[in-house]
């Protein structure tokens, strides 16, 4: 039933949480850069504050731009509603920060980008929050792993760094038959891409700094709730998420479950993670994602259309040992991939360079097209080579442990004619082959 | 609050929010009263509004919805004579001390109450109304056979807008996604479990079985005020002028959909507080 009641992913992306402006007509979406919004009077200023009435009160809590975008998000993941927030580090902080405390347990993936890895294994171990780490594809794994304090299982749609597909619905039944909510960093996969609330994650969060902005300008995060998750039922049968199911001292008593059945826990965030963390999203930022947002079915398709050329030329050259892509059928997540991922596996993936870690920086030096930054997900083609940057201090047998080999280049694909990327691609290979026998 | 209410089998507990308050039974109490397929989380920041402003409130959970215990009741009829015992039970008593405020189904479940208990009954808001209430029989096919398909279909017809501001219950929310996951977390509650039919199923079928809306019109005493969405294709403003003429009542029409305690909270809470004052 298409049309302006059931709009298809495209108008969404367009059209989801806006207006013209009814002051002004303005079309697009404003930019409101105010702190704070003026009160009508002092009855209407309590029950604002009182959760009476819905409104803005303060750009730290909530913004008319930024809720567009929030809202914006929450449409294209099929969500009930999102919380914008400072970077996506922030976002999963402000997920964790919601529903766990000192003594409390998470089972996560192994397979994480560094900075959450760092913020499980080491930041938050000092506040007592502890994590297991099991492979992404060990189903029992992750099923052994909780324990009664276990509040959240947690997993990246593509894993870092090998692109390990999460079997979203056999990790999602687990969790679910513990009584538990399973939050997915969807970075990789945009929702134009998967939509992880269709396989049973019940939290998602972006750092929306990559596909989502797509123009490699603002670091913001994107945290979406489905609405989907029994906290009060958990609360019941096993004690768990008190803090969503019995009364809040911090925010008038308020139980959240019972406030809003489907919103418990996107209240909480925002009244209590808001407002005491403070890691909010700039209204300035918030609208630059949404000019990104506007265009991201068509960017995606692209960025797909593109790396499936590019991989293909990396997968038949002879200085390349190995792709990490899961479309081919060499990708031990391939079948997954398949099921999970029929528009593609987004434009972020990994090849090994045959050769030392001096070639590998001769591949990157010699590129032209790519540009050499820690980042992913831009419009323009990105590459970084692991074991001369981020991982400069491991040996050889340490980088394995990690997954990553001395000629392991990561790229992201971006929306430059294909042709042109192939030709920087092949001619970096060139270089790196005749850099062979130097010291690295 | 969890109260027992008496049933034709016994007694079984009934939810009510109470609007972040403690229930108070010598106050004025207004009674929220939702529609198919919701709970009382639909009506929380005009039942916090009336609590912290000298009501008591009740926002209900009706038998087999959120968490009131079920099974179901068989009509509208029934459902209100239900909603009569619970505010016995709640110690509400005093003639014209209730407010009711239905949405939709709940409109019909108000209506009901308010014929049969004149008295006790002071005030009558409908909201996103009409009588009578006919669910066409493919919706019907579609909400017994693919209950989910049918939610979806609901969604789109009940919500006017793809930008609902500012948020319900606060910014953020995703009006067309926050209503269905409230609708399926219904469909599949602990306490819909059991249903002879699905919820939904059985939510539309009462509202359009329901024929004595006139002859419970005739029977209110209460003072009557509809509150439509002039965008609304569930329940249009057209469908409701005889059910008006019959009520005498006051007609109030806000821009929005069937939707309209998320839609436009702050206008149907002006509206609410006309038909309080």
């Amino acid at each position: 039933m298409p049309g302006y009641s059931d709009p298809g992913f495209d108008t969404l992306a367009l059209h989801a949480g806006a207006v013209p402006d009814p002051t002004t007509g303005a079309r697009a979406t404003p930019i409101h850069l105010t702190t704070s919004f003026v009160f009508q009077s002092s009855e209407h200023a309590a029950s604002l504050f009182n959760m009476e009435r819905s409104g803005h009160v303060y750009s730290r809590i909530s913004n008319p731009t930024t809720a567009v975008l929030e809202e914006r998000i929450a449409a294209l993941e099929g969500g009930a509603g999102a919380i914008a927030t400072a970077s996506g580090q922030a976002a999963l902080h402000l997920a964790i920060a919601t529903l766990a405390g000192a003594g409390h347990h998470i089972v996560a993936s192994s397979a994480l980008y560094g900075g959450s890895h760092n913020l499980l294994d080491y930041t938050l171990r000092r506040f007592g929050i502890s994590t297991t780490f099991v492979q992404p594809g060990d189903v029992d794994g992750w099923r052994a792993a909780i324990r009664p304090e276990t509040r959240l299982l947690f997993g990246e749609t593509l894993g870092n760094p090998g692109l390990d597909v999460l079997d979203i619905p056999t990790i999602s039944a687990i969790a679910h038959d513990a009584r538990l909510p399973l939050l997915v960093d969807s970075t990789f996969t945009p929702p134009w891409l998967l939509k992880p609330f269709d396989h049973g994650a019940d939290l998602i969060f972006h750092s929306a700094t990559k596909f989502l902005s797509g123009h490699g300008t603002v670091v913001g995060g994107l945290l979406v709730d489905s609405g989907a998750f029994d906290w009060a039922g958990s609360f019941a049968k096993t004690g768990r998420f008190a803090e969503l199911s019995q009364p809040y001292d911090g925010f008038h008593g308020m139980v959240f479950s019972e406030e809003s059945t489907v919103g418990a826990f996107l209240l909480r965030a925002r009244r209590e993670g808001l407002r005491d963390f403070g890691a909010c999203m700039s209204p300035h930022t918030a609208w630059l994602i949404l000019q990104g947002i506007e265009t991201l079915p068509l960017r995606m398709a692209r960025h797909v259309e593109n790396t499936r050329k590019v991989v293909e030329m990396l997968a038949a050259h002879p200085m390349v040992s190995r792709v990490g892509y899961p479309e081919l059928e060499s990708h031990p997540s391939h079948a997954l991939a398949r099921r999970l991922l029929p528009r593609g596996c987004g434009a972020v993936f990994s090849f090994d360079l045959k050769g030392s870690r001096a070639q590998g920086v001769a591949f990157i030096e010699a590129l032209k097209i790519f540009s050499h930054l820690a980042n992913v997900g831009d419009c323009r083609s990105l590459v970084i080579h692991p074991a001369s940057t981020t991982h400069f201090r491991m040996d050889d047998a340490a980088l394995a442990r990690a997954g990553i080999g001395p000629g392991t280049i990561r790229l992201s694909i971006g929306l430059e004619d294909a042709a042109d990327l192939i030709d920087d691609l092949k001619r970096a290979l060139k270089v790196a082959q005749n850099a062979e026998g130097r010291a690295a | 609050m969890n109260l027992l209410v008496n049933r034709p089998n016994g007694p079984a507990s009934a939810h009510a929010y109470t609007g972040g308050k403690p229930f108070d039974p010598a106050l004025p109490c207004v009674v929220f009263i939702h529609g198919a397929l919701h709970d009382h989380s639909v009506w929380t920041l005009l039942a916090r509004w009336c609590a912290h402003h000298g009501h008591s409130v009740l926002a209900l959970d009706l038998p087999g919805h959120g968490q009131s215990a079920g099974p179901v009741l068989p009509s509208v009829e029934a459902t209100a004579d239900w909603l009569l015992a619970l505010l016995a039970a709640a110690g509400v008593q005093q003639p014209g001390q209730a407010t009711l405020v239905g949405h939709s189904m709940g409109s019909l479940i108000g209506l009901e109450a308010a014929a049969r208990a004149p008295a006790l009954v002071g005030r009558l808001v409908m909201v996103g109304t009409a009588y009578p209430m006919k669910v066409s029989e493919a919706l019907l096919n579609t909400a017994r056979d693919t209950p989910l398909k049918a939610i979806d279909m609901v969604n789109a017809f009940s919500i006017s807008t793809l930008a609902a501001k500012p948020g319900f219950p606060g910014p953020g929310m995703w009006l067309h996604g926050s209503n269905r996951a409230l609708m399926r977390r219904s469909l599949s509650g602990p306490n819909a479990i059991g249903c002879a039919v699905n919820l939904f199923h059985h939510d539309f079928s009462v509202c359009d079985a329901y024929t004595g809306g006139l002859d419970a019109a005739a029977k209110v005493t209460a003072k009557v005020t509809l509150v439509l969405g002039a965008a609304d294709q569930m329940t249009p403003p057209r469908a409701t002028r005889e059910l008006a003429a019959a009520l005498k009542a006051k007609t109030v029409v806000l821009p929005s959909g069937h939707s309209l305690p998320a839609e436009v909270p702050d206008e149907l809470l002006a509206a609410l507080r006309g038909a309080l004052a």
